[in-house]
């Protein structure tokens, strides 16, 4: 429920604020402090200092291309090399980054040896590690395989399989290849998962249908309709997927974005596919990884967020980010929320309809299709500081990683993370009641019961010296009392 | 009886019948069906012994909010507005008291309002017995007993229930279906009583209201 409640009078608090300094959410040194933020245990939106700064905004200009980009789809980084699907030109461009610049190293517009040579509407590309390029061709119904140098390999087609419905064009969307070779491609109009191929070009079936849902009250309602009325209504289908990306470890990460605002909880919106399909993602926060847990509603935004990207750390931390307010989300390995910003607009660090992020190391990229630009974040230390101890703490370096933690209290006192980190190190050292107090500084039950039976076993341990006598006088006593009674009445003849 | 008892009971009578009819609330919530009998009938609860006990356990409302552990019971005290806990409970309690007499009074019940006060009173004393140990052993158990906790919190409203339904039945001498059907009733009733005071201040404030602007309007012509 909170996530949908208006808190009419923090609005109009923040109406009359809007009325009264005219920049809202600008400091007085020109700063937006909300632009990062967290959410606390109880859903509230708490700034946070920035875990990311802009570094670089790169245009069509920068890159002093002849035609300027058009509606790009999508980026692919292999090393620091980045390649961008440049859609609406039916091209590829590659570009090199040398520190913080970018320049182009060439334009793909042509495979050699493939029929047509020419792209129509590359939406997708992945590069593998002998540097062969994979491209979604979308309106030339092929994903296209290529070298180095652009000369054609193969092409993976529409599967003739009777599984696949031939009354459906193939228009791939997004792509990614294993270490195998083997090609998983997202396909428009096809809802039974990703279309899988061998790396021979065999079409061998499909994986990771995400299931049909229905609520009951749609169920009970077809099943009282009649025949005719139930072939106007929509079908129970399984939702598509937006995205995909392969992790570091070859599991599949995919992002939904078309489910119902009451279906977030159900549909999961970021998921990891491992080989038969399964969704193998670790959701141990208080709220699945979703994005936004409030949904404030501005003039042209309202509803969940609705993530058409993601993409994997080395570390295991992924970020994902959202079309409707042009925010980016990282989580860590457990599903927590690490931090969040960005928002809609024109000014550097802000999006007007992203569609696409990656990262080379630490450093996010963000494809803008309607600014047709790629923003470059770089980490700032609070940022660098969180992924350190995350690392950490997975490694099982649990001191190194709470003396991190420590530091980004100092930065952030509101980042519950840290509390269970620190806990959790005071803990291994059997610091059981300072443990206690993090825990519940970040309201995490379940470490905390742990170190409260750890801490009551100490205790007990440390005073039985007082606690048997106790329980025995509490238990001999009263007999002992009831028995000089019964003596005395007795003796009294009573 | 004690000498010391018998002592005080001579200076003080009026504190030895009270301390008597609260300790009789013991005695009710273990023998409810001859404990709700007497209560009234024998003399054997008082007006005074209820108030203590609706007290005690609207004192037990809060101590529970700030002392139990946070595993069992997380609290988000920025809404928290501790007069609002209390008139939780206690206005619902008296509405019912309310509703039941205005129905119960109609339909061959024996209690008086005074007696259907005070055997809720005297019914919701396993709440008082039951969840203030409860905050002890919420600091003492881990999340992963909670099961007792839980429990222990189904056992202790469950058996102000069965008292509620015990002390219904013996205060107005109904049979247990009677009894079921009126606690029904009592309900639906408390829906009106809140709908008719929600339209009393509704009215009221709309005439203060009235006559607020009629003063205002005058003001604004005389000069």
């Amino acid at each position: 429920m909170r996530k949908k409640s208006m808190r009419l009078p923090a609005v109009l608090a923040a109406l009359m604020l809007t009325l009264a300094c005219a920049a809202p959410a600008l400091a007085a040194d020109g700063y937006d402090y909300t632009y990062t933020y967290n959410y606390d245990y109880w859903g509230e939106l708490r700034e946070s200092p920035d875990a990311y700064r802009v570094s670089r905004v790169i245009g069509s200009q920068e890159l002093g291309l002849d035609t300027p980009m058009k509606a790009p789809q999508s980026l692919f980084v292999a090393g620091s090399e980045l390649y961008v699907c440049d859609t609406g030109n039916n091209r590829i461009l590659q570009l090199h980054r040398e520190g913080g610049a970018f320049s182009l190293v060439r334009i793909i517009d042509e495979v050699r040896g493939a029929q047509p040579p020419t792209f129509n509407a590359p939406y997708d590309i992945f590069v593998d590690g002998a540097g062969q390029m994979y491209v979604c061709d979308q309106n030339n119904n092929r994903i296209v395989k290529m070298d180095r140098d652009a000369n054609h390999i193969m092409s993976f087609v529409k599967p003739t399989d009777e599984t696949f419905n031939q009354s459906l064009s193939f228009l791939p969307v997004k792509l990614v290849v294993d270490v195998a070779g083997r090609v998983f491609a997202l396909c428009k109009n096809v809802n039974r998962g990703l279309v899988k191929y061998e790396a021979d070009g065999e079409f061998t079936g499909f994986i990771g249908a995400s299931e049909a849902r229905f609520n009951w009250y749609d169920y009970i309602w077809k099943l009282l309709s009649t025949k005719e009325q139930r072939a106007q209504q929509a079908n129970f289908v399984p939702t598509e997927y937006e995205n995909i990306c392969m992790d570091p470890d070859g599991f599949i990460f995919a992002t939904i974005a078309t489910f119902d605002e009451g279906d977030i909880e159900s549909t999961k919106p970021i998921r990891r596919i491992n080989a038969i399909g399964a969704d193998i993602l670790i959701r141990n926060a208080q709220e699945i990884p979703m994005g936004d847990l409030d949904w404030d509603s501005a003039s042209e935004v309202s509803g969940p967020s609705r993530l058409v990207d993601v993409t994997v750390l080395d570390n295991g931390i992924y970020i994902a980010i959202d079309r409707v307010r042009g925010r980016l989300f990282g989580y860590d390995t457990q599903g927590h929320m690490l931090w969040a910003f960005g928002g809609p607009g024109g000014s550097d660090g802000y999006f007007k309809r992203p569609t696409a992020v990656e990262h080379m190391d630490y450093d996010l990229l963000v494809l803008d299709q309607q600014e047709c630009s790629i923003t470059l974040f770089t980490p700032t230390e609070y940022g660098r500081l969180i992924y350190e101890a995350t690392e950490n703490y997975l490694k099982g370096f649990y001191e190194e990683s709470a003396a991190l933690w420590e530091r980004v209290l100092a930065d952030n006192g509101n980042y519950d993370l840290a509390y269970i980190g620190i806990g959790r190190a005071l803990l291994r050292e059997d610091q059981y009641r300072d443990a206690m107090r993090c825990f519940e500084i970040a309201r995490d039950a379940k470490d905390y019961g742990e170190a409260l039976r750890l801490y009551r076993k100490e205790w007990v341990e440390d005073n039985v010296s007082w606690i048997f006598p106790l329980i025995l006088v509490l238990l001999v006593g009263p007999l002992v009392i009831g028995g000089v009674r019964r003596m005395r009445a007795e003796v009294n003849g009573r | 009886m004690t000498n010391t008892s018998r002592g005080v009971s001579g200076r003080y009578p009026w504190l030895a019948r009270y301390l008597e009819t609260l300790r009789y609330a013991l005695h009710v919530i273990v023998r409810p069906f001859d404990g709700f009998w007497d209560l009234s009938r024998e003399k054997r609860g008082s007006i005074a012994a209820a108030n203590t006990i609706i007290a005690l356990a609207l004192i037990t409302r809060v101590l529970k909010l700030q002392y139990t552990s946070f595993q069992f019971l997380v609290v988000h005290w920025e809404t928290v507005n501790v007069v609002r806990e209390m008139l939780s409970i206690l206005l619902p309690l008296l509405i019912w008291c309310c509703a039941n007499w205005c129905w119960t009074t109609l339909f061959d019940g024996k209690g008086s309002f005074r007696d259907v006060y005070m055997g809720m009173g005297y019914s919701i004393t396993p709440y008082v017995l039951l969840q203030l140990p409860m905050i002890l052993l919420s600091n003492v158990f881990t999340v992963k007993e909670g099961a007792f906790y839980y429990v222990l919190d189904a056992v202790s409203l469950l058996w102000c229930a069965g008292l509620f339904i015990a002390a219904m039945m013996q205060i107005h001498d109904f049979s247990l279906g009677k009894t079921i059907l009126f606690t029904i009733m009592s309900l639906f009733g408390m829906l009106i009583i809140v709908f008719l005071l929600l339209l009393f201040f509704s009215l009221l404030s709309d005439a203060a209201a009235y006559f607020v602007s009629l003063y205002r309007e005058i003001l604004f012509r005389l000069n």
